[in-house]
C-alpha cells in the first residue's frame, strides 16, 4: 500500500515521459488521474489508520543494498511506514497534488509535459520524505523532492527566476551537505540505517557526538523551515515560483523541515532537543514577529504571503520546542493548517495574477466589486490565516501558544503579539486589494472565478472549517504518536536529573 | 432547544448569503441578456432583474423571521428560568472541541439568569433593528449580504453569551468582531469604511491578545477554562496566588477594553460609525460593545478576588466616561455624538462593576441598549430623511418634518441624560450611588461620574436642539426632509416605550414597589463575587446607602440632569453659535476636545507610523542588506557555479536525467569509499 502510494507518482512520471507531447489535454488528464488515485489512496490510508496505536503502521520493508560499516555490512532497506504525524502530512500532500495539477491549467502553457513530469517526481519525493524509515532512503527522497523545484522555479518562474533558483539551490545544497555528513556519521557510529533502530540507540552515544549530529540535522531542517536567519531564500523562491510551485513549497516542502525537526531532531535526540529548546523557542518567537514585520513592509502580494510563512512557521517551531502535549499537537495541526490556508492564498494570488498580470498591491484596488466570488474566498482564507476561532488556524495557534506559555510565558507573549501583527498585514493587503474604489480602468472588466477555480478551492475551504470545528479528527490520529515522542523526552529529562542531581536540588529550591 | 436557538440565526445568515449570490448570478445573467437577446423586448428582459430584487427582499424577510424565532426561543428560555428554582440553568449536550492532552475544551450551551437577560436584549433589540433595517436598507443593492452579516452577528453574539467555556466565549467574541469588521466596511467601495473596519479589527485584536494570555494564565491556575468552574473556585484558598489571579483578571479586562471600547483602546468605536446606522445601533451600542461588561459579570468572583484590578477597572471606566462625554460636547456629526456617548456610557458600566455593583452594571447595559439603540435608529431615520446628511450644523428644525422621529428621539435623549424617573436615570443613579457607598477612593470616581452625568445631559440636548429645533440650516431647495416609513418608526416607538419604562426593571431599593427586581433576579450569579468582597470587607459590608442618603442622591441626580439638559437645549436651540464662540475663544481647548483628547492622533503618530517605518527599515536594511547581503556575498563566490546551472536549465529532460544519475552515482561512490 505505502509503496504503491509512494512510487505511483514516479510511475506516472515515467508514463508521461513515454507519451507524445502533442496533446496537452491528454498529458494533463494523465497527471490529474495519477494524483487523484494517489489522493484516493491517501484518503483510504487516513481512514484505515488506527489512531489508538502510537507506533509505525502499514510498514513496507525490502532489502535494497548494503553498506560497509565498522562491524560488517550495514543493510539499507526500502523501509516505509507511518505514524500519526506522517499520516497527516502524507494526507495533506496527497490532497494538495490534484489541486496543484488542476491549478496549473491556468498558468502553465509551455512545456506542459516537463512541468507535469517534475510535479509527479516531486510528489514521490515528498511522500517518501514523510514515509521513509531508513535514513539513507530518507536522504534520497529529501534530495529527490528538491531537484524538481529547481526546475519548476528556474523554467516556469517569474522574471528574476534565475537569481531565485541559484539562491534556493545554494541554501539547500548547504543544508543537504551538512545533513549528509550527519547521516553518514550516525550510520557509521550506530551501525544501522533503520530509523526505529536508531531511536533505540542514540541515547548511548557520547553527548558531544549527539550534539554535533543534532546540530547538523537541525541546521539542515532550519534552512528548510525556514528559521530566522536562514529565511532569505524563501521570499525570492516564492515570488518567482509559478503558482503550483508556491503552493507545494508552502504547503508541503516547508513542512519537511518541521517534520524533520520533530522526527530527527526531537524524537531521535530528545536530550539534545531539551538543551537546545531555549534557542529554538527564541528563534521561533522572533521569527513570528520578524516575519510579520517583513510582511507589513511588502508591496508585492506574493512576497507578503511568503514573509507570512516565516511568521507562521515560527509558530510551528515554537510549538515543537515547547516539548509538551499542547505545543506538539498544535505544531502538527498548524503544519496542516498552514498548508491549507497558505496553499489557498497562493492559489488565489495565482488566479488574480492570471487576470491582471501583476502582483503589486497598488495595481489592484476595489476588486471586491468586480470579483465578488474571488473576494469571498480571499477574505475567508485571510480569516483562516489570521486564526479566527471556528476556522482551522485558531486551534493550532491556541494550542501552540498555550503549550509555550506552560514553559515560557515570555516567548508566548511575544508569540501572541504575532496574532495582532498577522491581522495587520493580512487585513491591510485585503483592503488594498479588494476594497475602495476601482482605481485602475483595466481592472473594471476582470472575470470572476470560474467553476474549475472554485471547485479546486472548495475541498480546502471545507477542510478549514471542518478542522476549526472538529479538530479532534486530526488530533486524535496524531496524539498517540506525539505522546510517544514526549515519553522519550521525559525519559531524557529523567536521565539528565539522574546524571546531575545537583541541578535537581537547585530546581527544587 | 438552546442549540436550536443558536442555529436559527446561523441558518438565516446562510440563507441570506445564498440569496445574495443567487441574486448576483441572476444579475449577471440579466446583464448577458441585455447584450445577447435584445430582440426579446423589454418585458422578458425585465423579468430576471425583477426576480433578482425579489430574492433580496426575501433575504430581509428570512432574516427577520429567524430573529423572531430566536426571540421566541429566548423568551421561552427566560420563562423556564423564571418558573424554576433559583440556581437552575438550562444546559445543552456537550461538544467535544479540543483535546490538548494537558487540558481539554468541552463546549456546552448554558442559559442561566445572566445569559437569559442578555438573550432577551440581543434577540429583542436585535429583532427590532432587523425590522428597521428592512426600511433603512430598502434601496441598497447589497441588502441580502447585509442581512446575512447581521444574522451571523446575532449567531456569534449568542455563542458569546451561551458558551459554558471561556474559549467558547472567545469564539463568539472574535465572531462578533468579524461581523463588526464586515459591517463597518459594508460600503467598502468608498474606501474609508474599509479603513475603519480594519482599525476596529486590529485594535480589538490587541485586546484579544490580552484575552488569550489571560486564558493561558487561567489554565495554569485552574487547569480548565470552564466558566462555572472558574467562578466557583475557592478563591479563599488561592490566596497565595493572588498575584497571578490579579494578572489574569487584568489581562481579561484588557480584552474587555478592546471589545467594549475603553481607554486606551476606545479609538476604533467612533470610526466604526462608517457602517450603516442599524449596525451602529445593534453592534456598536446595544450588544457587541457590552461583551466586556458581560465577561466581567460572568467571572465576577475572579475580579472580586483581585480588588486592585477592580479599582483599576473603575479608574479606566471613569476616565473613559469623562473622555467620551467631553468629546461628545463638540461633535458636528450626529453619529459621532452618539458614538462618543456610547464610549462614555460603557465607562459607566465598568464604573459600576468596579464598585461590585454587578446588577447595576447589567441594569445600565439593558437600559442603554434600549435608549442608545433608539437614539441610533432615530439618527438613522434623520440621516435617511436628510438624504445621507450627518452634519448637525446642516440640520435644524427637523421636528416639523419628522414628528415621530422627533418624539421618540426625545424619549431616548431624556433617558440618556438621566431625566427623572426614566430608565437611564435609575440605572445611572444606581451605579453612582454604589460608588458613593463604597467609600474611600470610590468617592473620587463618584465625583468624576457625577461631573460626566452633567456633561451627558448637556451634549444630549445640544444634539436634540441642533437637529430638531431652530431654523433649518440645510438647502431647502435641494433637501426635502421626510418622515421615515412605518417599518422604521414602529421599532422606534417600541424602543421609546422601553426607554421610558425600562427603569421598572430595577427600581432603587428605597422604592415602595418592585424594588431591586434585577438585583434579586441576578443574585445566584453574583452571590459568589459579593461574598468575596464582603469577606475582604471592601464594599460588601454596606452595599446600599441608608434610605435618606439614597433619596438625597436621587434628588441631586435629578436636579443636575434637568439643569444641564436645559442648559444644553437652551444654548443650541438657535444654532451652533456657541461652538463657534468656543472655537474662537479657546481654539486649543476646542481642538483638544473635538479630537478626543488627541489620543487617536498620538497613536497614529507615535505607534502606527513608527511601526510601519520600522517594518520598512527592517525589510530593506536589516533583511535585504544585512542578512541577505551576507548570503549574496557567499553566493557571488559560487557565481561560476550559477552560470553552469543556467547552461543546465535548458529544459532537456535528458540533461536533467544525466545529472540526477551522476548525482546518484556520486553518492554511491561516496558510500563505497567509506
Amino acid at each position: 500500500m505505502l509503496a504503491l502510494l509512494c512510487f505511483l507518482p514516479l510511475a506516472g512520471a515515467l508514463l508521461l515521459l513515454c507519451l507524445p507531447r502533442a496533446s496537452d489535454a491528454v498529458l494533463r488528464l494523465v497527471a490529474l488521474g495519477v494524483t487523484l488515485v494517489v489522493a484516493g489512496l491517501g484518503l483510504a490510508l487516513f481512514l484505515g489508520f488506527d489512531g489508538e496505536l502510537p507506533g509505525f503502521q502499514a510498514e513496507f520493508v525490502r532489502e535494497w543494498f548494503a553498506l560497509a560499516g565498522p562491524d560488517g555490512t550495514i543493510p539499507v532497506r526500502l523501509h516505509l511506514g507511518l505514524d500519526g504525524v506522517s499520516l497527516l502530512l502524507v494526507a495533506l500532500t496527497a490532497l494538495l497534488m490534484p489541486l496543484v495539477v488542476l491549478s496549473s491549467y491556468g498558468h502553465v502553457h509551455t512545456r506542459v509535459k516537463e512541468f507535469l513530469l517534475w510535479l509527479l517526481v516531486m510528489e514521490t519525493g515528498m511522500l517518501g520524505v514523510f514515509l521513509a524509515l531508513d535514513l539513507v532512503l530518507f536522504y534520497f527522497f529529501w534530495e529527490l523532492s528538491l531537484v524538481p523545484l529547481y526546475f519548476l522555479v528556474g523554467i516556469w518562474g517569474g522574471e528574476r527566476r534565475l537569481y531565485a533558483t541559484i539562491k534556493f539551490f545554494l541554501y539547500t545544497v548547504a543544508g543537504s551537505l551538512v545533513m549528509l555528513v550527519a547521516v553518514i556519521a550516525l550510520i557509521w557510529k550506530l551501525g544501522s540505517a533503520s530509523v526505529p533502530d536508531l531511536f533505540l540507540h542514540t541515547a548511548a552515544l557520547e553527548p558531544t557526538t549527539q550534539a554535533w549530529i543534532f546540530a547538523a540535522f537541525a541546521l539542515a531542517f532550519a534552512i528548510k523551515v525556514p528559521l530566522l536567519p536562514f529565511h532569505t531564500w524563501l521570499a525570492d523562491a516564492h515570488t518567482e515560483a509559478p503558482t503550483s510551485g508556491s503552493v507545494l513549497l508552502a504547503g508541503v516542502l516547508l513542512k519537511m523541515g518541521t517534520y524533520g525537526l520533530l522526527r530527527f531532531g526531537i524524537q531521535l535526540f530528545p536530550a539534545m532537543a531539551i538543551d537546545a529548546a531555549p534557542v529554538f523557542l527564541a528563534l521561533g518567537a522572533f521569527g513570528i514577529v520578524y516575519g510579520a514585520l517583513l510582511a507589513m513592509a511588502q508591496d508585492d502580494l506574493k512576497r507578503l504571503i511568503a514573509c507570512s510563512s516565516v511568521s507562521h512557521l515560527g509558530f510551528v517551531v515554537l510549538g515543537l520546542f515547547a516539548l509538551n502535549s499542547a505545543g506538539l499537537r498544535g505544531a502538527v495541526l498548524q503544519m496542516i493548517n498552514h498548508g491549507l490556508s497558505t496553499g489557498l492564498l497562493f492559489l488565489l494570488v495565482g488566479m488574480v495574477y492570471e487576470r491582471t498580470h501583476t502582483r503589486q498591491l497598488e495595481r489592484y484596488g476595489g476588486l471586491a466589486a468586480v470579483m465578488p466570488v474571488f473576494a469571498l474566498f480571499f477574505v475567508f482564507t485571510v480569516l483562516s490565516s489570521v486564526g479566527l476561532p471556528g476556522l482551522n488556524g485558531f486551534v493550532g495557534e491556541y494550542l501552540i501558544l498555550a503549550g509555550t506559555f506552560e514553559v515560557s510565558p515570555a516567548w508566548a507573549t511575544l508569540g501572541v503579539s504575532g496574532v495582532v501583527l498577522g491581522a495587520v498585514y493580512l487585513l491591510t493587503a485585503t483592503r488594498r486589494m479588494l476594497f475602495g474604489p476601482v482605481v485602475h480602468a483595466e481592472n473594471r472588466k476582470l472575470a470572476d472565478l470560474g467553476a474549475r477555480e472554485v471547485g479546486l478551492m472548495l475541498p480546502l475551504v471545507a477542510l478549514s472549517v471542518w478542522i476549526g470545528v472538529q479538530p479532534s479528527v486530526l488530533l486524535d490520529k496524531c496524539a498517540p504518536a506525539l505522546e510517544r515522542i514526549l515519553e522519550r523526552v521525559e525519559d531524557a529529562r529523567f536521565d539528565a536529573r539522574l546524571a546531575n542531581p545537583a541541578a535537581e536540588d537547585v530546581q527544587l529550591r | 432547544m438552546l442549540w436550536l436557538l443558536l442555529f436559527t440565526p446561523l441558518l438565516g445568515s446562510a440563507l441570506c448569503g445564498a440569496l445574495h449570490f443567487a441574486a448576483l448570478r441572476a444579475g449577471s445573467a440579466h446583464g448577458d441578456d441585455d447584450q445577447g437577446h435584445d430582440s426579446h423586448g423589454p418585458d422578458s428582459r425585465g423579468e430576471p432583474g425583477h426576480r433578482n430584487g425579489d430574492w433580496k427582499n426575501l433575504a430581509g424577510l428570512v432574516a427577520c423571521a429567524a430573529m423572531a424565532l430566536a426571540l421566541g426561543l429566548s423568551a421561552w428560555t427566560w420563562l423556564t428560568l423564571f418558573r424554576a428554582p433559583l440556581t437552575l440553568a438550562l444546559e445543552s449536550s456537550a461538544w467535544h472541541w479540543i483535546d490538548a492532552g494537558s487540558f481539554s475544551i468541552e463546549l456546552t450551551l448554558v442559559a442561566d439568569r445572566l445569559s437569559s437577560v442578555m438573550l432577551l436584549v440581543i434577540t429583542g433589540v436585535g429583532f427590532l433593528i432587523h425590522v428597521y433595517s428592512l426600511g433603512y436598507m430598502e434601496s441598497d443593492p447589497g441588502k441580502a449580504k447585509f442581512f446575512a452579516y447581521l444574522n451571523l452577528f446575532v449567531f456569534a453574539m449568542l455563542v458569546l453569551v451561551l458558551s459554558s467555556n471561556l474559549l467558547g466565549l472567545f469564539v463568539g467574541w472574535e465572531g462578533v468582531g468579524l461581523c463588526s469588521y464586515l459591517l463597518i466596511g459594508f460600503w467598502y467601495q468608498k474606501g474609508w469604511p474599509a479603513e475603519a473596519a480594519q482599525k476596529a479589527f486590529v485594535v480589538n485584536r490587541i485586546g484579544d491578545a490580552c484575552f488569550l494570555l489571560g486564558s493561558f494564565l487561567l489554565l495554569r491556575l485552574f487547569g480548565t477554562l470552564d466558566l462555572s468552574a472558574i467562578a466557583g473556585a475557592n478563591f479563599h484558598q488561592l490566596g497565595a496566588k493572588s498575584g497571578e489571579i490579579a494578572l489574569a483578571a487584568l489581562l481579561l479586562f484588557g480584552g474587555a477594553c478592546g471589545k467594549s471600547a475603553q481607554f486606551p483602546l476606545f479609538t476604533w468605536l467612533p470610526d466604526a460609525m462608517a457602517g450603516p446606522t442599524p449596525v451602529s445601533a445593534l453592534i456598536h451600542a446595544a450588544t457587541m460593545v457590552t461583551a466586556g461588561v458581560y465577561l466581567v459579570l460572568r467571572l465576577n468572583p475572579l475580579f472580586a478576588a483581585a480588588p486592585a484590578v477592580l479599582f483599576a477597572i473603575g479608574c479606566v471606566g471613569a476616565l473613559t466616561a469623562l473622555i467620551g462625554a467631553s468629546t461628545a460636547l463638540l461633535q458636528r456629526d450626529i453619529k459621532k455624538v452618539l458614538a462618543y456617548s456610547t464610549v462614555s456610557q460603557l465607562g459607566y458600566m465598568f464604573l459600576g462593576l468596579s464598585a461590585g455593583a454587578w446588577s447595576a452594571a447589567l441594569f445600565h447595559l439593558v437600559t442603554h441598549a434600549f435608549f442608545k439603540g433608539l437614539l441610533f435608529l432615530g439618527s438613522g431615520s434623520v440621516i435617511h430623511g436628510m438624504h445621507d446628511e450627518q452634519d448637525m450644523y446642516k440640520m435644524g428644525g427637523l421636528r416639523r418634518a419628522m414628528p415621530r422621529t422627533y418624539w421618540t428621539f426625545c424619549a431616548g435623549a431624556a433617558a440618556l441624560s438621566g431625566l427623572p424617573l426614566l430608565s437611564g436615570f435609575f440605572s445611572k443613579d444606581e451605579i453612582l450611588a454604589r460608588n458613593f457607598a463604597a467609600g474611600g477612593f470610590h468617592v473620587l470616581l463618584w465625583v468624576v461620574g457625577v461631573f460626566t452625568a452633567a456633561l451627558t445631559a448637556f451634549y444630549t440636548w445640544r444634539m436634540v436642539a441642533l437637529t430638531f429645533h431652530g431654523e433649518p440650516r440645510y438647502d431647502a431647495s435641494h433637501v426635502h426632509p421626510h418622515e421615515s416609513p412605518a417599518v422604521m418608526t414602529v421599532p422606534l416607538v417600541i424602543l421609546a416605550v422601553l426607554s421610558l419604562a425600562g427603569g421598572l426593571l430595577n427600581l432603587p431599593h428605597v422604592s415602595p414597589l418592585w424594588a431591586s427586581g434585577l438585583e434579586h433576579w441576578l443574585e445566584p450569579v453574583t452571590r459568589a463575587g459579593d461574598e468575596i468582597l464582603w469577606r475582604a470587607g471592601e464594599h460588601g459590608a454596606a452595599p446600599h446607602l441608608a434610605d435618606g442618603a439614597e433619596w438625597l442622591l436621587l434628588g441631586f441626580g435629578a436636579c443636575l440632569a434637568a439643569f444641564f439638559a436645559h442648559r444644553g437645549y437652551h444654548g443650541y436651540k438657535h444654532g451652533h453659535a456657541r461652538d463657534q464662540a468656543l472655537e474662537n475663544g479657546q481654539p486649543r481647548l476646542a481642538a483638544f476636545l473635538r479630537e478626543a483628547w488627541k489620543i487617536d492622533r498620538a497613536y497614529t503618530e507615535r505607534v502606527v507610523a513608527p511601526l510601519n517605518e520600522g517594518a520598512r527599515v527592517l525589510a530593506s536594511e536589516v533583511d535585504q542588506r544585512g542578512i541577505d547581503g551576507l548570503v549574496n556575498g557567499a553566493g557571488s563566490l559560487a557565481r561560476a557555479l550559477g552560470m553552469r546551472l543556467r547552461a543546465l536549465s535548458d529544459g532537456q529532460v535528458k540533461g536533467y536525467a544525466i545529472w540526477m544519475g551522476a548525482g546518484a552515482a556520486g553518492l554511491s561512490l561516496l558510500w563505497m569509499v567509506l
